[in-house]
C-alpha cells in the first residue's frame, strides 16, 4: 500500500518513474539466472549435476522470473485494459443476433477486465440490453478461460505460437459452448430475477474519464492484489515444480502421459475441475511437467481446465443459473476442452 | 451524507469499505454508511462492475476502488 499512495504524489515525474521501474524490471530478468549459476556452482561450490542442486536452482531462479514476469505482464494489461469495461462491452453486444453476437462476445470477454463477483449485475445488465443468454454465455466462459496474464507467460516460458494457440482455441471453445447452450434453449434455466430486475440510472462507465495516472496507479495496485492473493499456490507450484525438475527423471511421464495415450487428456480435465487456481499460478508445473515429456496440448487442456472450470465460479454463477444449466455448462466447457487437448497433441507431436 | 457501498463482499469491495472508512475519519465528516450486498438492488443503481460507490443516492464510482484521495475528494464535494 505504501507505494501505492506515493504514485499521485509524482504527478510530474510519472513517465520518469514508469522508464526507471521498467529499466530495473529488465536489469533483474537478466541477472537472474547468472545470479544464481554464480551463487550456487561457484561461491557455495554445488555439484551443477546434483538433483539437489537442479532442485534448488529451479526454485529460487523460478520464484524470481515468474514474479517478475507476473509483474511486468500484470502491469501492462491492466493499464490496457483499464480503457475496456463491462458497460462498453453491453453496449457493443446490444442487439446483436447469435452467431456474431457469440464471437464477438468471446473475443470482448477476454479483454474486458471482469471481476467473477461481478457476473450477476453483469448478467442482469446483459439481459437488460437484449443481448441473448448464449451470448452472454460465452461472455462469461471467455472471460476467465482466456487469461491475457495466461497468454503473457505462455509466451515468455514457450514462445508465441503456443501463446496464439491457446487463445485462439479458448476463444473457439467460449463461441461453440456458448452458442450450443444458447441453441439448447438456454433462457429457460436463468433465475427468473434476473428477467424482473430493471437497471435503473445511468451506468457509470469505469472505463472513461481517468487520468493516465489512475490506470497505472491500477495496474500497481492490481499487480500487488493479484500476487497477494496467488502466492501460496505459486510457492507450492514451483516447489512441486523443482522436485519434479531435480528428481523426475527425463521422459518419465512420456510413458503414463504421452500423446498416444488417449485417457491423459480427459484425466487432466478431471484433475483440474478441482483444483482452483489463478492460470499464472499452476505456470511453473506446467513449466517442468513440459520439460519431461507431458505434451503441450495435455497440459493446456489441463490449466483450461484449472481456471474455466472451478467450484467458486460455479457457485457464483449458480445465483443466475440453474442447476441443469451449471452441469450443461460445465459438460460442454470440457468437452471443448478435452477436444483441444487432443487436437494440441496432434499439432504439436 | 449518506455513503453506500455496492458489492457482493469481494475483496475489492472490503478494500473500498476500508478506503471509505479512512477517508471520513479523515474529513471528521457526519455519515452513515451502508453496504448493498444485494444482486437486484445493486443492479437497480444501474451498476453492473462492482465494487460501486453511492454518495447520497448518487453513483459516483464503480467497476475499480477508488484511493483514500479520491474518496475524500467525492466526499468533500458531497
Amino acid at each position: 500500500m505504501a507505494i501505492v499512495e506515493h504514485v499521485p504524489t509524482i504527478r510530474r515525474g510519472l513517465g520518469t518513474v514508469v522508464a526507471t521501474a521498467s529499466a530495473l524490471w529488465v536489469g533483474a530478468y537478466w541477472l537472474n539466472e547468472r545470479a544464481w549459476d554464480w551463487l550456487l556452482h561457484g561461491a557455495w561450490g554445488m555439484d551443477p549435476g546434483a538433483n539437489l542442486t537442479q532442485s534448488v536452482h529451479f526454485f529460487f531462479y523460478d520464484v524470481i522470473k515468474i514474479a517478475l514476469l507476473l509483474t511486468g505482464i500484470i502491469f501492462v494489461i491492466t493499464v490496457a485494459r483499464s480503457f475496456m469495461s463491462v458497460e462498453r462491452t453491453r453496449r457493443l453486444l446490444g442487439g446483436k443476433r447469435e452467431g456474431v453476437g457469440n464471437a464477438m462476445a468471446a473475443g470482448l470477454g477476454t479483454i474486458t477486465p471482469f471481476c467473477s463477483c461481478s457476473a450477476v449485475p453483469a448478467f442482469i445488465g446483459f439481459v437488460a440490453a437484449g443481448v441473448p443468454t448464449g451470448v452472454t454465455l460465452s461472455f462469461l466462459i471467455a472471460s476467465p478461460l482466456v487469461s491475457e496474464i495466461a497468454a503473457g507467460m505462455l509466451w515468455a516460458i514457450f514462445g508465441w505460437e503456443i501463446a496464439l494457440l491457446y487463445v485462439v482455441a479458448g476463444w473457439s471453445i467460449a463461441v461453440i459452448a456458448g452458442w450450443v447452450l444458447g441453441r439448447l434453449g438456454a433462457e429457460r434455466w436463468v433465475e427468473s430475477f434476473v428477467f424482473q430486475t430493471t437497471l435503473h440510472g445511468q451506468a457509470l462507465d469505469p472505463s472513461v474519464g481517468l487520468s493516465l495516472q489512475q490506470r497505472v496507479q491500477m495496474g500497481v495496485e492490481e499487480v500487488g492484489s493479484i500476487l497477494r492473493k496467488i502466492w501460496p499456490y505459486l510457492l507450492v507450484g514451483i516447489g512441486i515444480g523443482a522436485v519434479i525438475h531435480g528428481w523426475v527423471p527425463q521422459d518419465f511421464f512420456a510413458s503414463v502421459a504421452s500423446a498416444d495415450n488417449l485417457l491423459a487428456v480427459p484425466a487432466a480435465v478431471a484433475l483440474g475441475v478441482p483444483l482452483y487456481s489463478n492460470a499464472a499460478g499452476i505456470m511453473p508445473l506446467v513449466e517442468a511437467l513440459f520439460a519431461k515429456g507431458v505434451p503441450m496440448g495435455t497440459l493446456l487442456a489441463f490449466m483450461m481446465s484449472v481456471v474455466a472450470l472451478s467450484l467458486p465460479e460455479m457457485v457464483l454463477l449458480k445465483r443466475v443459473l440453474k442447476l441443469p444449466l451449471i452441469g450443461l455448462f460445465i459438460a460442454v466447457v470440457a468437452a471443448g476442452i478435452v477436444a483441444v487437448g487432443y487436437l494440441f497433441n496432434l499439432i504439436l507431436t | 451524507m449518506n455513503v453506500k457501498i455496492l458489492g457482493p463482499g469481494c475483496a475489492n469491495c472490503k478494500r473500498l469499505e476500508a478506503n471509505v472508512t479512512e477517508a471520513i475519519e479523515a474529513l471528521g465528516a457526519a455519515a452513515t454508511v451502508e453496504k448493498v450486498t444485494d444482486y437486484g438492488a445493486i443492479a437497480g443503481y444501474g451498476v453492473m462492475s462492482t465494487p460501486g460507490l453511492v454518495i447520497d443516492e448518487a453513483v459516483v464510482v464503480s467497476g475499480r476502488v477508488p484511493s483514500v484521495s479520491e474518496v475524500t475528494a467525492l466526499l468533500s464535494r458531497a
